[in-house]
């Protein structure tokens, strides 16, 4: 069994589904990456395993659990952690508070865990003091990402980490997140830079009008000329 | 000499009595900027909610009075303002319980909020002309000045007198140590840092485990806290009088826009720079004009708006700024 297993996920925000039987599996310590079309439903996929949308039919197992009924509060309790898109930092608090928020459910000491998100990141440890908001794209992204990290997250999703950044940052972000994955945390991502993305990835779903087209290894979707010729451009 | 009178004058009618009428605005203020700020609505029962815990404090101070008990020097209103805080804490959260909870339930809109919250005000408005009445209450005892404008002649020599309240000196501190806690509070706490980030993104707050309930309960109890201190201290310095709290309504909107809604620090700028304004255009500079310009013979007081127009100074700043920099000077959020 895998370590995330949402299957034949439907449903949408009211009105018509979005999602048309959607099957997304992570493995501990993999990376899977969701590509796709505009409006392929990837960002709605993602929000269901997160439990921001409510599913009409399909399950959603974290670690042997059924939490296809759990709010994403308590989800993240359960070991979720969910960077957004957009809004994903505190604006006006310190890079610092922003990690101390992400660790607002724990009662324990996670100092630890700062040292390793600053080791991570080392710039943010540089800006430490520095107001969120007045950092780059690139930094806010990995505010972004040390936030959802603090609670130590058993599975981590990422809605599209590198959209609006330059391509040498997002290369930095990906070589961050083969780390990050390699500590054991799985990763679900969106991703709009498709080829990048599939590159670093364990699993690959090519999601067509809310259902999967094509699930395979990152490598071997790569390699598949209908998908390059469809998703990727040739 | 002359230049040394202009300066007591200038202290004894602008400096001191706008510094004290500023700090309860700011206080006032720091109330309103934070409700917006959390509960994202403009209160606009926040006037009231002063009025109602002064009235508490009051009636308090009359109790305390009559069992003999008092703080010597000190008014006896601040051993009360404990429980007309307590009181007016019930209140809103009362009130958040009853009416706030459900509109933030169905997700009404921040213009809906506003005008639940009118509606609030007169129900506060009404709760407190039956528990005190309508009339203008005097409640300051203990010691009237610190320094009294004849000690202050006989001891300087100088033809001006000068005069401190202790109500003045009172406020002073009292909104300084209240102000330095409340910062204090946001800065360090983890309550209050949780505050703030639901303040800055209350989707990403809720995601980290924020509890909503939690803050905008915490958020309800500072605001009647700094309501009822503002109300008091207010009192305490002039006259109770309910209507007069629900007119301190604008100048209290006035200084929490022109800070920038939403920002503690740009309420309590405000709250000064408006206590300044309103002070300073409604007085008659003719004395001082005198000192310091002595071929100078004007024929009128130099009194740029008569004191009864004295909110209209609030209302011409509120409206440059909402005109010409809507997010305020310290950057809060556009109204």
């Amino acid at each position: 069994m895998s370590f995330l297993d949402a299957s034949d996920m439907r449903g949408g925000y009211g009105g018509a589904d979005i999602l048309h039987g959607c099957t997304l599996r992570v493995e501990q310590g993999k990376i899977a990456v969701i590509v796709g079309p505009n409006g392929a439903g990837k960002s709605t996929a993602m929000k269901s395993v997160f439990g921001m949308l409510k599913l009409s039919e399909g399950s959603v197992i974290l670690d042997g659990e059924d939490i296809t009924h759990l709010t994403p509060q308590q989800r993240v309790y359960k070991g979720m952690g969910f960077v957004p898109q957009v809004n994903n930092v505190f604006p006006t608090m310190s890079v610092e508070e922003n990690l101390e928020m992400g660790a607002f459910i724990r009662d324990d000491d996670f100092q630890d865990t700062m040292t390793q998100v600053y080791d991570l990141f080392p710039i943010l440890k540089e800006k430490r003091n520095q107001n969120a908001g007045e950092l780059s794209g690139g930094q806010r992204q990995q505010v972004a990402v040390g936030r959802a990290l603090m609670t130590k997250p058993k599975l981590l999703m990422l809605d599209e980490p590198t959209a609006g950044v330059s391509p040498i940052v997002m290369d930095e972000l990906f070589d961050r997140i083969i780390e990050v994955a390699r500590t054991g945390i799985s990763i679900l991502m969106v991703e709009q830079n498709a080829r990048q993305a599939l590159e670093i990835a364990d699993t690959g779903y090519v999601l067509v009008q809310g259902a999967n087209r094509y699930t395979d290894t990152g490598e071997a979707l790569m390699a598949n000329p209908e998908v390059r010729r469809t998703f990727l451009g040739g | 000499m002359d230049a040394v009178h202009a300066l007591v004058v200038l202290t004894n009618y602008i400096i001191i009595p706008a510094s004290a009428y500023g700090a309860q605005l700011a206080l006032g203020a720091l109330g309103v900027t934070l409700i917006y700020g959390i509960l994202r609505f403009s209160n606009f029962a926040h006037g009231d909610t002063m009025a109602f815990g002064t009235a508490i404090t009051i009636i308090v101070t009359w109790g305390l009075q009559s069992a003999g008990l008092s703080l010597g020097p000190l008014p006896t209103a601040l051993l009360a303002l404990p429980i007309g805080i307590l009181a007016t804490a019930l209140l809103v959260l009362g009130t958040d319980r009853v009416v706030y909870r459900y509109y933030r339930d169905v997700k009404a809109k921040p213009v809906t909020l506003v005008m639940v919250s009118v509606g609030v005000m007169f129900m506060m408005n009404a709760i407190t002309r039956f528990l005190i009445g309508v009339d203008d209450i005097k409640f300051a005892d203990g010691t009237r000045f610190v320094i009294s404008p004849r000690e202050f002649k006989a001891l300087t020599g100088l033809g001006e007198p000068l005069a401190f309240k202790t109500t003045q000196l009172i406020t002073l501190v009292t909104a300084a140590l209240i102000v330095i806690a409340l910062f204090w509070f946001l800065a360090k706490t983890r309550t209050g840092k949780s505050m703030r980030a639901f303040s800055d993104n209350e989707d990403l707050a809720l995601l980290s485990g924020i509890d909503p309930n939690r803050v905008v309960a915490i958020t309800w109890i500072i605001a009647a806290a700094l309501a009822t201190t503002a109300g008091v201290l207010y009192g305490l310095d002039k006259s109770f009088k309910a209507f007069n709290y629900f007119h301190l309504l604008l100048p209290m909107f006035a200084a929490a826009i022109l800070g920038g809604l939403g920002s503690p620090i740009g309420a309590i700028a405000g709250g000064f720079i408006i206590a300044f304004s309103e002070v300073g255009i409604t007085y008659a500079w003719k004395k001082v004009a005198g000192y310091l310009l002595p071929n100078f013979e004007p024929e009128g007081l130099l009194q740029l708006l008569s004191t009864e127009y004295k909110f209209a100074v609030s209302f011409i700043i509120l409206i440059a700024v909402l005109l010409f920099k809507p997010t305020g000077l310290f950057k809060g959020k556009a109204v």
